[in-house]
């Protein structure tokens, strides 16, 4: 199934037999999966298939009424977002969210404060070495120019980069993008992606994203995953997953 | 069992007049989402101008029982003349801002009345007591009351109904009902959003204004009196829930019989019963007994 | 190319801070020092005028704090009640008369009291936890009024306290409460900005802007706000007894809402960029009242809300923004 995946190490993720109703509706239904270190695996599906119900239990906004989520081994079922967090996963927002009256390097550093181990009611928050780590990811994402400007001046594309940038700060086994190109232009999408991944390769991060353009999936994707109606209907190489017929009957709609 | 009864008449007067005072307050939250600290203030405005028409009237040589009257008038009077005047130049500038902003604002229009109630009718108590004896007492049990007591609790009951029934059963009151579950939606469906705010800051002024003026009779008119009402106010529509009508007479009643409780019992509570009570229901119920705002907890 | 420009863009915020430090401590000392000099050459009407601004000012500036993580607090009275009780029963009950000792003392009552009640009110927000506040601070006002052996609504007198075992002729009392007062309000000014500036200052800013980000970056949002609810009924609480302490009385009235109003209206004036701006604001609302009841009883509060009113219209982030944090975008709302 993972054929990308490196087999040497443990699954950066594992997810079993997850479910979910919320009253008559079954948001989620026996979802399991398994992703290695390194992948860059893209969630697709319509609007209510199960993929944000996926992505929050993972991330324990919500907690599954059955089944696992272990992060390299380790159980985190039902953990609070917090402490998962504090585990290793992180993620961005489909709109970003950002403390707009900051500035960009102020928000890199809430990043680094809020994690915990600087944490101190002496320690400046505005220290040398801490200002120098969080210029250098701005950099890496094209953003070093703004540091110094207030969120809430700043174009959307802009503010999605940080939120994302933000995520990355501390370093997570897993990394969670919601939607990184909704309300992005066009022409912008494949220049921030390309921003956005060129980052991510230098980590050798492990991604998961959501995703509903078919061109920055097959782009940038290692592997794919298709939700539909609560289940998993496809896993496997972009190619492959995009060719199978139940998603292209239900996610991509080129199949009558 | 006398005893019982004393509580729960005084309970229920005082009650009345928390319920004629607070209805405002909770009204102009419910439409205009602004906890209004200057309500107090109107209270206070309505009871020195309440002071001044029943003197006029005495002076003109009307009859006792036209007091009344000329307390209503007073009262409508502060509303038509005050109410337009502070909702445009004063609040209307902060609308749609966060609503700690807008207390804040209302307590700087509090400041600001304070000092011109002073302006106009001087810092020398005012005393207008003639028509606290216009019902005479009324005798039950051992117990001797002030009619005038009972005339408030009419008046409580006549208010609430009024109001419900214009919110409810008149047109105009279902626009207003629109504005108040959703601002944006009545907006987009074309109703005249300022007009409703206009009407709803003046029908709580007026209502504001006509528990101070009634109450003028009761006491000595003088700077401060906006005070302490402001806070009891407070109470009760937090108890009752922000913006809930049934919700102001539940929590008057509620305060109203503690208080009285407290008076009769165990004087040593009777301040602090009332604020007891409002600190329970925020701890444990915050959105209050009836439900019309969520209570913003994490 | 991208480096050069990333070196020459450098914010000029971050250099101020990381650099600025240690100068602006000197400074701050520097200055308490100057003003605890001078006030040996000032008339005694204008130290106490001064000791009043000082003490009070660290009541607005626990206000602040809540700011600074987006709540406002109308009961603030508690704490500045609690504190100046504590002192006043210390000196009285148990003959504790050193100033310091008193004033740490009440700080300390009311930050445990608040301690005890931190984690219930720290999941609160906006109106809610303004009301709730505002009740606990009216339900201490009870109590107090009805306890006689605190006198009532009375209240109750004290002496003149001492510093370190010294006890100095009445004559020079006033210029030791004087000093006291702004020698501890200045340090306790000072730490609060270390604190503003730490990293836990900075999620408190962050809880303000966005709570829900706060939480998916790993930090709580629960521990701030208490953290800073416990910090602000401290310097509530020294407050509170430094106060008591110069005036030499003590009564419920400290914990009623229109005390504490008082003390929100210095702190929004202030804004919650600048520590100095509070107690800029604190000397102007203290001149203010001095002056009122010889040349203008009945306008000052007329003026009071006026000029509130300027400042939250032309003025948003408060006297403060004038020099520190720059322009505020009203992004939400408006909010104090």
């Amino acid at each position: 199934m993972s054929a990308l995946a490196d087999t040497r190490n443990a699954p950066v993720l594992q997810a079993a037999g997850l479910q979910k109703r919320f009253g008559s509706v079954v948001a989620a239904s026996d979802m399991s999966l398994e992703v290695g270190h390194g992948e860059r695996v893209s969630l697709i599906g319509s609007n209510g298939a199960g993929k944000t119900t996926f992505v929050n239990m993972i991330t324990g906004y919500i907690r599954p009424d059955a089944g696992s989520i272990a992060l390299d081994g380790r159980a985190i079922t039902g953990m609070t977002p917090r402490a998962i967090t504090h585990l290793g996963v992180a993620r961005s927002f489909q709109i970003p969210q950002l403390c707009a009256g900051l500035t960009v390097l102020d928000n890199m550093l809430v990043a680094t404060a809020c994690h915990g181990r600087s944490l101190s009611f002496l320690r400046p928050a505005h220290r040398a070495d801490a200002i120098e780590r969080a210029e250098a990811l701005l950099k890496r994402f094209g953003l070093a120019a703004q540091s110094g400007r207030r969120v809430s001046e700043l174009p959307g594309g802009v503010r999605k980069l940080l939120d994302i940038a933000m995520a990355l700060t501390e370093q997570p086994r897993l990394l969670l993008l919601d939607e990184p190109t909704s309300g992005v232009s066009v022409e912008e999408k494949f220049p921030m992606m390309d921003t956005v991944m060129q980052a991510l390769e230098e980590e050798a991060m492990t991604v998961l994203f959501v995703e509903h353009d078919m061109d920055i999936v097959e782009r940038y994707a290692s592997r794919v995953v298709a939700f539909y109606s609560g289940r998993i209907i496809a896993d496997a190489a972009p190619a492959d997953a995009l060719a199978n017929e139940e998603v292209r009957r239900y996610v991509t709609g080129t199949l009558r | 069992m006398n005893q019982l009864i004393t509580i729960l008449i005084d309970g229920i007067t005082y009650a009345s007049w928390l319920f004629i005072v607070a209805l405002g307050l909770t009204l102009v939250f419910g439409v205009l989402k602004i906890l209004n600290i200057a309500h107090g203030s109107f209270y206070a405005v309505g009871a020195y101008a309440a002071a001044s028409f029943v003197s006029w009237f005495g002076a003109m040589q009307f009859a006792p029982s036209w007091s009344l009257v000329a307390m209503l008038l007073a009262a409508v009077a502060v509303a038509a003349l005050v109410a337009p005047l502070c909702e445009r130049s004063l609040l209307r500038p902060f609308y749609g801002r966060d609503e700690v902003l807008l207390v804040l604002v209302t307590y700087a229009l509090f400041l600001i009345l304070e000092d011109v109630t002073k302006l106009i009718w001087g810092v020398n108590p005012y005393y207008v007591t003639d028509p606290y004896a216009l019902f005479g007492n009324v005798d039950i049990g051992e117990q001797s009351y002030v009619g005038y007591d009972f005339m408030l609790v009419a008046v409580a009951v006549v208010v609430g109904v009024a109001v419900w029934w214009g919110l409810n059963r008149t047109r105009q009151g279902k626009l207003v009902l629109a504005v108040i579950h959703s601002e944006e939606v009545a907006s987009s469906m074309g109703v005249n959003v300022s007009r409703v705010y206009m009407l709803a800051f003046g029908v709580g002024i007026f209502l504001a204004a006509l528990g101070g003026a009634l109450t003028a009779p009761m006491i000595s008119v003088q700077p401060g009196v906006s005070v302490g009402v402001i806070i009891v106010s407070f109470a009760v529509v937090i108890i009752g829930g922000l913006g809930s009508i049934p919700g102001a007479a539940i929590g008057a009643l509620i305060v109203g019989l503690a208080r009285s409780l407290a008076v009769h019992t165990a004087p040593v509570a009777e301040l602090f019963s009332v604020y007891i009570v409002m600190a329970v229901v925020l701890m444990f119920r915050p959105e209050g007994l009836f439900q019309r705002i969520q209570a913003r907890k994490i | 190319m991208q480096a050069t420009s990333a070196t020459l863009d450098k914010p000029a915020l971050a250099t101020r801070h990381g650099a600025g430090r240690p100068r602006t401590l000197l400074a701050g000392l520097v200055l308490i020092a100057l003003l605890i000099g001078a006030g040996a050459l000032l008339p005694k009407w204008l130290t106490f005028l001064l000791t009043m601004a000082a003490s009070h000012g660290l009541v607005s500036l626990g206000i602040v704090v809540l700011m600074r993580c987006g709540v406002v607090s109308f009961g603030q009275g508690m704490v500045f009640a609690l504190g100046g009780y504590t002192a006043a029963l210390l000196f009285n009950r148990l003959g504790m008369t050193d100033a310091l000792g008193m004033a740490l003392a009440g700080g300390l009552v009311a930050a445990l009291a608040a301690l005890l009640v931190a984690r219930l009110i720290a999941g609160y927000r906006g109106i809610f936890f303004a009301m709730l506040t505002l009740a606990l601070s009216m339900v201490l006002y009870g109590v107090l009024v009805k306890t006689d052996a605190v006198g009532g609504s009375d209240g109750f007198n004290m002496g003149r306290a001492t510093l370190l075992g010294q006890a100095l002729p009445d004559a020079s009392v006033g210029y030791l409460l004087y000093a006291v007062t702004i020698g501890l309000s200045g340090v306790l000014a000072l730490a609060a900005r270390v604190y503003f500036d730490s990293t836990r200052g900075l999620v408190s800013l962050a809880v303000r802007e966005n709570e829900l980000r706060v939480e998916y970056l790993g930090g709580s949002v629960r521990q701030a706000v208490a953290a800073n609810f416990v910090i602000a009924a401290f310097l509530g609480g020294v407050g509170g007894a430094l106060t008591v302490m110069s005036l030499g009385h003590i009564d419920p009235n400290f914990s009623y809402w229109t005390s504490s109003g008082e003390f929100v209206f210095v702190a929004i004036l202030a804004g919650y960029h600048s520590v100095l701006a509070v107690f800029i604001a604190s000397t102007l609302l203290e001149i203010v009242r001095s002056f009122s009841s010889l040349y203008f009883p009945n306008t000052w509060q007329l003026a009071l809300g006026i000029f509130l009113l300027l400042a939250i219209r032309f003025l948003p982030g408060g006297i403060g923004s004038l020099w520190a944090g720059g322009k505020i975008k009203t992004s939400n709302g408006g909010r104090p």
